[in-house]
């Protein structure tokens, strides 16, 4: 476990820091937009036509962000948009349509805001003619990225549990997918989850940590790949990490067993640390909340860093356009060379952040279980954490 | 803030994913990885004992070699002996019943002999009488002679009766 431990904390000090600066850097980005009142993709597409200057933040917004619908490319004037199905419960009902139709002005009352709180959401005016947001539950770029994406994890893995299931693995060495995936399945298995998680408990948890792996691995990677079905900023969302954190919650906290609590509330700790005023009891609740909500920042964080550094190194080539042809080639030739790392280095990210995501998430539950008597006999030894 | 919409669809389709997983996936996977983990450890500790079984086999097949070796030379000083043995006692029995043969034989010879000899003493007695007959006839084909013997005799008789009653 120690080992384990120390493992965790130089990836983690290896990986989170120098991205953790660069989103500082970018999280000043949307706080000044929000305050000047940032244009939204449609605004920024059109700015981008009539006026000279590029809106680079709108741009970057743009793609990182969620829309309604998914904008693949633009052929001379031409958008070539995939129309993708709103649904909305609005103050006169459920309604659903596509997308495109949006264009042809407001739908019952409903229309894409422009600027203003709700920048690029589907809103409709109230008594007042304030903007409002009805209950939106549209299938926008991100959650058919997700639905993509799943079913992507869900063939992949059943494909494999197909080879297994049709073969008889005493005689046979996996092919295929099988042969792909067990080795991975593998490593998270023993090396990840074993590892963590004392005795029998690993069996229990196995699954969704493995589901989990996979599911952050495959919309990272689906992240890279700028053309369709790729390119949804996924797992750089927070509500997706959000909901992922919330899944270990869960796991951590449902079967966590007596020594777990007892050490929040009541740790081994001198006794005027928790007698009067329960200082490392606090601290231990608030612990139970920090976790996940490092996982949850840790994972949007990285991978939203990620795309914004590329698209700001391809921002760079129509940045450098009105300096001239020689700073422009030069420029443009750097920027290439600089996206290819960025991109590779992103594909390493992609795998050490479903990596660490499930790692901690182990650990965490491993923590949850620790102090009790493990099938085999042996009590395992809490360890402070 | 995170939006509501997509925080709704995420745990939808995360849900659905992980239950279809959890059901059909990875179960069936890491069960058929450790199953296979273990064959291959079973049969690495059958290999093992075979192993150990092999070289002990080995053993015992040396030291059933050896035994047997003791044994046939065991059996064959035995047989040496027994062979030794016969021979003597043969030998003994052999040279007993020589004695024996030699025995009776000499015993025979010297029956044979005594009766050789009685035989010649009585014929070499009736040669004697015959012979005494014929000299005796020679001898008293006179009178003279005849009376001569028979004083002779008499004081022959006188002579024997006088040294018997002395």
């Amino acid at each position: 476990m120690g080992r384990i431990i120390r493992h965790i904390i130089a990836i983690i000090a290896a990986v989170t820091f120098p991205v953790a600066a660069l989103t500082a850097n970018d999280a000043k980005g949307p706080a000044a937009g929000d305050t000047a009142s940032l244009p939204g993709e449609a605004a920024a597409e059109t700015a981008e036509e009539t006026a000279p200057v590029i809106d680079i933040k709108a741009m970057l917004f743009g793609h990182i962000g969620d829309s309604y619908q998914w904008h693949i490319t633009k052929i001379g004037d031409k958008d070539i948009i995939i129309p993708l199905p709103v649904i909305v419960h609005s103050s006169t009902g459920w309604h659903v349509f596509l997308s495109s139709r949006l264009e042809e002005g407001p739908y019952k009352g409903l229309y894409c805001a422009e600027g203003g709180k709700y920048d690029g959401k589907i809103v409709e005016k109230d008594a007042s003619g304030n903007e409002i947001r009805p209950l939106d539950i549209s299938i926008t770029k991100n959650v058919a990225g997700l639905m993509i994406n799943g079913i992507i994890v869900v063939l992949l893995v059943l494909a494999c549990s197909r080879w297994y299931r049709k073969h008889d693995v005493l005689k046979e060495a996996p092919t295929g997918v099988a042969a792909v995936l067990e080795p991975v399945i593998n490593f998270i298995n023993d090396d990840v989850i074993k590892a963590a998680i004392p005795g029998n408990h690993s069996r229990k948890y196995a699954p969704y940590l493995l589901t989990a792996f996979f599911f952050i691995l495959v919309n990272n990677l689906m992240g890279i790949v700028p053309v369709f079905p790729g390119g949804a900023n996924t797992t750089g969302n927070i509500a997706v990490t959000l909901t992922l954190a919330l899944f270990t919650f869960v796991a951590v906290n449902l079967f966590a067993n007596r020594h777990y609590w007892k050490d929040i509330f009541w740790p081994e700790v001198p006794w005027w640390l928790k007698a009067p005023v329960p200082l490392i009891p606090l601290t231990e609740l608030l612990g139970i909340f920090t976790k996940p909500f490092a996982l949850m920042i840790r994972l949007f964080a990285n991978i939203m860093a990620g795309h914004a550094i590329i698209l700001s190194f391809v921002s760079i080539i129509f940045l450098t356009v009105k300096l001239g042809p020689v700073i422009n080639g030069t420029m443009s030739v750097i920027t290439v060379v600089f996206g290819i790392f960025m991109d590779l280095l992103e594909i390493l990210v992609a795998f050490i952040q479903a990596y660490v995501f499930t790692m901690l998430s182990a650990v965490f539950i491993g923590l949850a279980h620790e102090g009790e008597k493990s099938p085999d006999g042996k009590t395992e030894i809490a360890e402070n954490n | 803030m995170p939006d509501t919409g997509l925080l709704f669809w995420m745990l939808v389709i995360f849900a659905v994913v992980l239950a279809i997983l959890a059901k059909w996936g990875f179960p069936v996977i890491t069960s058929m990885v450790d199953k296979r983990k273990n064959y291959i450890n079973e049969s690495l500790q059958l290999a093992r004992k075979a192993d150990e079984k092999m070289s002990n086999l080995l053993k015992e097949q040396e030291r059933i070699i050896r035994e047997a070796r003791e044994e046939q030379d065991k059996i064959l000083k035995e047989a040496a002996e027994a062979r030794n043995n016969i021979i003597s006692q043969a030998k003994e029995q052999a040279r007993d019943e020589a004695a024996k043969i030699l025995a009776e034989a000499k015993v025979q010879i010297e029956a044979e002999k005594e009766s050789a000899v009685s035989q010649i003493r009585s014929q070499v007695a009736m040669l004697s009488v015959n012979i005494a007959e014929k000299v005796i006839r020679k001898t008293l084909s006179t009178d003279k002679e005849q009376k001569e013997l028979i004083r002779k005799m008499v004081d022959e008789s006188l002579k024997i009766e006088q040294t018997s009653g002395n």
